[in-house]
């Protein structure tokens, strides 16, 4: 363990599809700011391919996508298929909203690292955060 | 001992003096969901100037304070009205027929995402997202199987759907007319609010101005031809479910209506040709009293709003009429049975606020849309309370508690600063476009969320009382995912039999009417009667009133 000053750990939160409940992802976006991270939110009604062109073009750490409208299985996949074809795989996925355990496990076996449910407190998603996800800088 | 029998305190602060009820408290804070602290009582002494004569007199008298109806629910019962849709619109067709053989009175549609943001089945946007989260409905063929062998002079029909609800609204009409029905038979609502779509749920096409101009035109067109229908229900559910409190709901809700008299008044409507048939949506949460409390407020300030500040002289002008919702964010994916209870300590909080119809969530709505079980028992609900508990009896039950009638003109004062606050702004349309309800919603919602991580709000099950090791499952609900393609590859087939020359002059004559800002609604009638989807009424709307982007407040 250096104890240099660490960069702060850089994260993009979206919002993919059509599905607009924001609270969820508005919240984490300022808790994990609230944490030190740097937070880039993309807003509402972004498809697949915009999140992960701004996820590497801001050159985050990881991404995380709230999706509450039951099309998890599609919009996840794809960013994933996303980040593989453009060589950002380094990029760690995770997620949140409405998810049944199945959709959780199949998802997980895809390569999304981490799925919060309803009910995760934010400062579990931060510690995650800080275990999981190393600056690249 | 028999000296404290003469122990009598003369006032209130007599009696904190001699009990000091505030010492030796379990907690620091005994704080409402909407972050107010609770009194530890309410005191005879402490009513002020409180003129009950005034602040509510009768049921069914003005200010309506006490209930819109004399006698409530001893006439009829609150409709019970369960949201439901997923899938094609035969799917949902099958759970709508369960719902009345189950006793259900009314009929409340959920449509999937595309419907909602204006895209058929067909569209690249829509992948992924047909028939999850509610039916998909794309042209008039979807809205006639969707309510197939159900007589819509007999029941009533909600219609969940905003941005998009010209062409919902123009389909049902149309498919009233093939039907040969008589407008002034049918009886329902259309959500049809756009302000609040921008302040909640954001479900957009176009910016606010245009929304509103749409919004009012089928308030007027239901005003003229289908006057049982409820062309919009201004709905605070949704503002609350984003994280409002219950003050900031009452208000930004109220706001919102006052903006849509405005609109129709400056259209030159008579306030009283179309006020009668404005009905408003509530959420119901978890704090009790303050639940109650908000519904007897609202009706308070919203006879007053229309009397005083738009001159109504009809009754039914001053009248809110409401719809409630139990708080769908309330709920817990952890020990899920657990809803039920909280869903029945909700819904009995809005019989006793005195609702006119209700939804009661099943217990499951956090992992997934219901099972037809899941629904039963929140059905069952609502009837165990109105056959059951004896609250339905009588009218206002909790009127003249010192702490119901205190909470509701407080809840009231809070609610008519934030007003204050619009007014000063230009009325909610420019709020909204400022962004101040927006922000306000994510300052609150943020604030909740500490304090639920900080443990000073305690969840059942999630903060609290947790269970140990793995949980009981409950079955859950999932969609076919068959459903996209079967109805992408109908949707597309519909399109290439249709008769392309009416389907020209359609698309034709709903452009004319939005670029020459008369109602769009007799051209869509005819339009989606020729087969004009709901997507391409969209693309209209966006070439001509533009697209809106949501900017992103954090």
């Amino acid at each position: 363990m250096s104890n240099s000053p660490k960069a702060p750990v850089r994260v993009l939160i979206g919002k993919p599809g059509l599905d607009g409940h924001d609270r969820g992802a508005k919240v984490v976006a300022r808790a994990l700011r609230d944490a030190g991270m740097e937070v880039i939110y993309t807003g509402l009604h972004q498809t697949p391919k915009m999140i992960v062109t701004s996820a590497i073009q801001e050159d985050v750490d990881c991404l995380g996508m709230s999706i509450l409208s039951g099309a998890h299985m599609t919009l996840f996949s794809e960013v994933l298929k996303l980040l593989h074809d453009q060589d950002a795989e380094d990029i760690i996925v995770f997620g949140g909203g409405i998810i049944p355990d199945e959709d959780a496990k199949a998802l997980k076996s895809q390569g999304v690292k981490e799925l919060f449910p309803p009910g995760t407190s934010t400062q579990e998603i931060v510690t995650w955060i800080e275990k999981n996800v190393k600056p690249k800088r | 001992m028999g000296n404290d029998s003469e122990k009598k305190s003369k006032t209130r602060t007599d009696w904190d003096k001699a009990h000091k009820p505030l010492d030796r408290q379990r907690k620091e804070h005994f704080d409402s969901i909407s972050f107010r602290p609770h009194p530890v009582m309410v005191a005879h002494d402490e009513m002020g100037a409180f003129n009950p004569s005034s602040e509510l007199g009768y049921p069914g008298e003005y200010p309506f304070t006490r209930g819109i109806h004399p006698n409530l629910y001893r006439g009829k019962l609150w409709t019970m009205r369960q949201f439901a849709g997923f899938g094609t619109p035969e799917d949902t067709n099958a759970r709508f027929r369960f719902l009345l053989a189950n006793g259900q009175t009314g009929l409340s549609t959920a449509f999937d995402m595309p419907t909602l943001m204006g895209y058929d089945a067909d569209h690249a946007l829509s992948k992924g997202e047909v028939g999850r989260e509610g039916v998909s409905l794309c042209t008039i063929e979807d809205m006639e199987i969707l309510f197939r062998e159900i007589d819509l002079t007999q029941v009533t029909v909600s219609m969940t759907i905003n941005c998009t609800a010209p062409v919902a609204m123009a389909m049902y009409f149309a498919l009233a007319r093939r039907r040969g029905y008589d407008f002034a038979k049918l009886g329902g609502t259309i959500q049809n609010d756009m302000l609040k779509e921008f302040i909640a749920q954001k479900e957009w096409i176009s910016p606010p101005a245009p929304s509103v101009k749409l919004s009012c035109d089928i308030i007027e067109y239901c005003s003229q031809f289908a006057p049982r229908f409820h062309g919009i229900s201004i709905s605070g559910y949704h503002i609350r479910e984003a994280g409002a409190t219950a003050a900031q709901e009452l208000a930004f809700t109220l706001a919102d209506g006052l903006a849509y008299v405005q609109h129709c008044v400056e259209r030159g409507m008579p306030v009283d040709s179309f006020a009668p048939r404005l009905s408003f949506f509530f959420d119901v949460h978890n704090d009790f009293f303050e639940e109650v409390a908000k519904f007897r407020a609202a009706r308070r300030m919203w006879a007053r709003f229309m009397k005083e500040r738009f001159d109504a002289k009809e009754i039914k002008s001053m009248q809110l009429r409401t719809h409630a919702q139990t708080a769908g964010v309330s709920l817990t994916a952890q020990q899920p049975t657990n809803n039920v209870a909280r869903v029945a300590l909700q819904a009995l909080a809005a019989v006793l606020g005195g609702v006119q119809s209700l939804h009661t969530n099943s217990m499951d709505e956090t992992l997934s849309l219901p099972t037809e079980q899941a629904v039963k028992v929140a059905l069952r609900t609502q009837q165990i309370i109105a056959e059951e508990t004896g609250v339905a009896d009588v009218v206002d039950p909790l009127g003249g508690s010192y702490y119901v009638e205190q909470l509701t003109s407080q809840i009231e004062s809070e609610a008519l600063s934030y007003i204050e606050k619009i007014d000063a702004l230009g009325g909610m349309l420019s709020a909204v476009e400022q962004g101040y309800p927006q922000k306000e919603l994510a300052e609150a919602s943020y604030e909740f969320q500490k304090r639920v991580d900080n443990d000073l709000y305690r969840i059942v099950g999630v903060n609290s009382y947790k269970d140990v090791g793995d949980e009981d499952g409950i079955p859950t609900h999932s969609v076919d995912l068959e459903v996209e393609n079967r109805q992408r590859a109908r949707v597309v087939d519909f399109k290439k039999a249709r008769d392309q020359k009416a389907v020209a002059s359609s698309l034709e004559a709903v452009r004319n009417a939005c670029q020459n800002n008369e109602n769009v609604m007799p051209a869509l009638i005819d339009a989606v009667d020729n087969g004009i989807t709901v997507g391409e009424v969209s693309d209209i709307f966006r070439e001509v009133f533009g697209v809106y982007r949501d900017p992103g407040l954090l």
